[in-house]
């Protein structure tokens, strides 16, 4: 997901009788369904892991950014102008929203884009994919926001607080995001026959990577059994791609679209589609780096970092200068700061 | 910083918004959508300052380009607020509201890169003494907005030059910047924007931006 493979720093998930006291204590409130807020005893293990989880999860909404912002200067009219320049705005709301709610975990915003800029924390694998058509922007808002809500609305009830109340946030959002895919598609889907192929090409490139965006199937994975426990981390991944394929594939049908995969079918027995078997070797080598954007990606956050650099060193020199100015008068606000989308949550 | 970046997409989004308010008012003249406007005009049919099409540059490039035309817009908004035209009053009450912050935001920028380090300083300065020769036609009416401002429709641009230049003056002196020497104006030979007659960059960025209305052009998105 936005979040793949997180790991726990655990070998294997601990029965009751194995854990210290406050250990116990702190299970006991997770089992009871308590929120643990940032001022809470917790194991350092579920810090971290959550940290790791967090950030991975708030990078991916900053570096999917890159692909979508790619059309806002060739977004067809300006109505769709203005709602991709929305839309990609939200997604730098969530990634703040999660930049704060990992800073109440006791990690700085800039360490975590360091470690991001360093490779040392990933983000989501559906972002190294090339948006190469402005039917791409339809299928992204369908399809990965689309994934993105099966997966965080699960994570509105997750064991963290701070993560709770962003995901609820941003789970609402998406939910535009999602509608709003599925409008530019039903706009191409009833067009020209150039535009129906042009949204039939960007579902074949896109179809199989969402589903990759879920994980490989973690049923054996003690992590993923760790995070359950710790409910951070709800329903297993084959549990989520199997809601998104039932949710999804009814909805290409009524776009008029082919999803491009010989062996879906509706299984009457079980009451889900039953679908052909992911290439998990190119989700592996999309997240080692071998992924067709990756570098672009990497590049272009770096760059935008970098030459913000004098930027951030000459506000930091003037709020400086204006704390030590024998003179009274309010520190210039930096705007942006409790802007009307931008609101953190803490 | 991603506060910035949601910042000035607020500044974007307000000034598309009002773009296709005026485009649409437009439009109602001879029956063309906001997007028939926007799209299928050629550079040369556009009537806008040069310096609204100057490249994003560096921030400071940026900043300078913001906090000019900001200065200019939110007087030229005010005026145009008490417009005869009803409508024309209705979209720039509207969009003062908007412009007011943005001329707050950019000039707290102007300001703090100015008065920052010795390098933004530098590159403050570098970029409003490179811009400087756009900010002339802002200021000059060209003989189509002439009987519209004596009929109380348009705002009398030549009038807001002293008001501008006085609010700039108090801007940059914060800033510890330079106001630049008045030397030769770009369009101040009725050859620039409002006249059609742009500079490179104009053609470039409608290539990008209207290109899938062109190639498809009966498509409907
Ligand atoms: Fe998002
Ligand atoms: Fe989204």
């Amino acid at each position: 997901m936005y979040a793949q493979m997180v790991e726990t720093g655990v070998e294997r998930v601990q029965v009751v009788a194995e854990m210290a006291p406050d250990e116990r204590a702190f299970q006991a409130r997770i089992d009871a369904d308590i929120k643990i807020e940032p001022k809470d005893a917790m194991p350092d293990a579920y810090r971290r892991t959550l940290v790791r989880q967090i950030q991975q999860h708030a990078h991916s909404e900053i570096v999917g950014m890159l692909p979508e912002g790619n059309w806002i200067t060739r977004a067809p009219s300006l109505s769709r102008k203005a709602i991709l320049m929305a839309k990609v705005q939200d997604e730098a709301g969530h990634g703040l929203y999660l930049y704060c709610a990992a800073e109440t975990l006791g990690v700085s915003r800039d360490r975590m884009i360091a470690d991001l800029h360093a490779g040392k924390v990933k983000y989501s694998s559906i972002f190294n994919y090339p948006t190469l058509t402005w039917a791409d922007i339809g299928t992204i808002g369908w399809l990965v926001d689309g994934a993105a809500i099966m997966n965080q609305i699960p994570l509105c009830r997750c064991s963290y607080g701070p993560y709770a109340r962003a995901m609820i946030r941003i789970c609402k959002e998406e939910s535009f995001h999602q509608r709003q895919g599925f409008d530019i598609m039903m706009a191409l889907c009833r067009g020209s026959a150039e535009q129906k192929a042009m949204a039939q090409d960007a579902l074949n490139r896109w179809w199989w990577p969402s589903l990759m965006m879920f994980g490989p199937p973690d049923a054996q994975s003690v992590h993923s059994a760790q995070s359950a426990r710790w409910k951070i981390k709800l329903l297993s991944n084959d549990e989520l791609r199997q809601r998104f394929v039932d949710q999804t594939v009814p909805q290409a049908e009524y776009l008029g679209l082919r999803v491009p995969d010989d062996r879906l079918a509706w299984n009457e027995a079980s009451g889900h589609y039953d679908f052909g078997e992911i290439d998990w070797s190119e989700f592996h080598e999309v997240l080692k780096g071998h992924g067709p954007c990756n570098r672009d990606r990497m590049r272009m956050r770096i760059k935008a970092w970098e030459e913000g650099a004098w930027v951030r060193e000459a506000a930091a020199a003037y709020a400086e200068k204006r704390a030590n100015a024998p003179r009274p008068g309010p520190l210039p606000a930096m705007r942006g700061e409790g802007d009307r989308r931008a609101a953190p949550v803490g | 910083m991603l506060e910035e970046d949601i910042a000035s997409t607020n500044v974007g989004l307000d000034l598309l918004g009002q773009a296709r308010l005026w485009l649409a008012y437009a439009g109602e003249i001879d029956g063309r959508s906001e997007d028939r406007l926007a799209y299928f005009r050629e550079s040369g049919d556009f009537r806008n300052l040069l310096l609204v099409e100057q490249p994003n540059g560096n921030y400071a490039d940026t900043i300078a380009r913001q906090y000019l035309f900001d200065q200019w817009h939110v007087l030229v908004l005010a005026e145009l607020a008490t417009s005869k035209d009803s409508r024309i009053a209705a979209i720039a009450a509207k969009a003062l509201t908007e412009v007011r912050y943005h001329v707050e935001r950019s000039s707290r920028w102007v300001i703090r890169l100015g008065d920052g380090t010795d390098l933004s300083h530098g590159r403050m300065q570098a970029a409003t003494d490179a811009l400087w020769m756009y900010t002339g036609e802002m200021h000059i009416a060209d003989a189509s907005e002439r009987p519209l401002i004596e009929a109380g429709i348009a705002a009398d641009v030549e009038a807001l030059r002293v008001p501008w230049l006085a609010d700039v003056r108090s801007v940059f002196a914060e800033a510890t910047l330079t106001v630049p020497a008045d030397s030769w104006m770009q369009g101040a030979n009725g050859r620039g924007g409002k006249q059609g007659v742009h500079t490179e960059h104009l053609s470039h960025l409608l290539a990008e931006m209207q290109v899938l209305p062109r190639t498809y052009p009966d498509a409907r998105w």
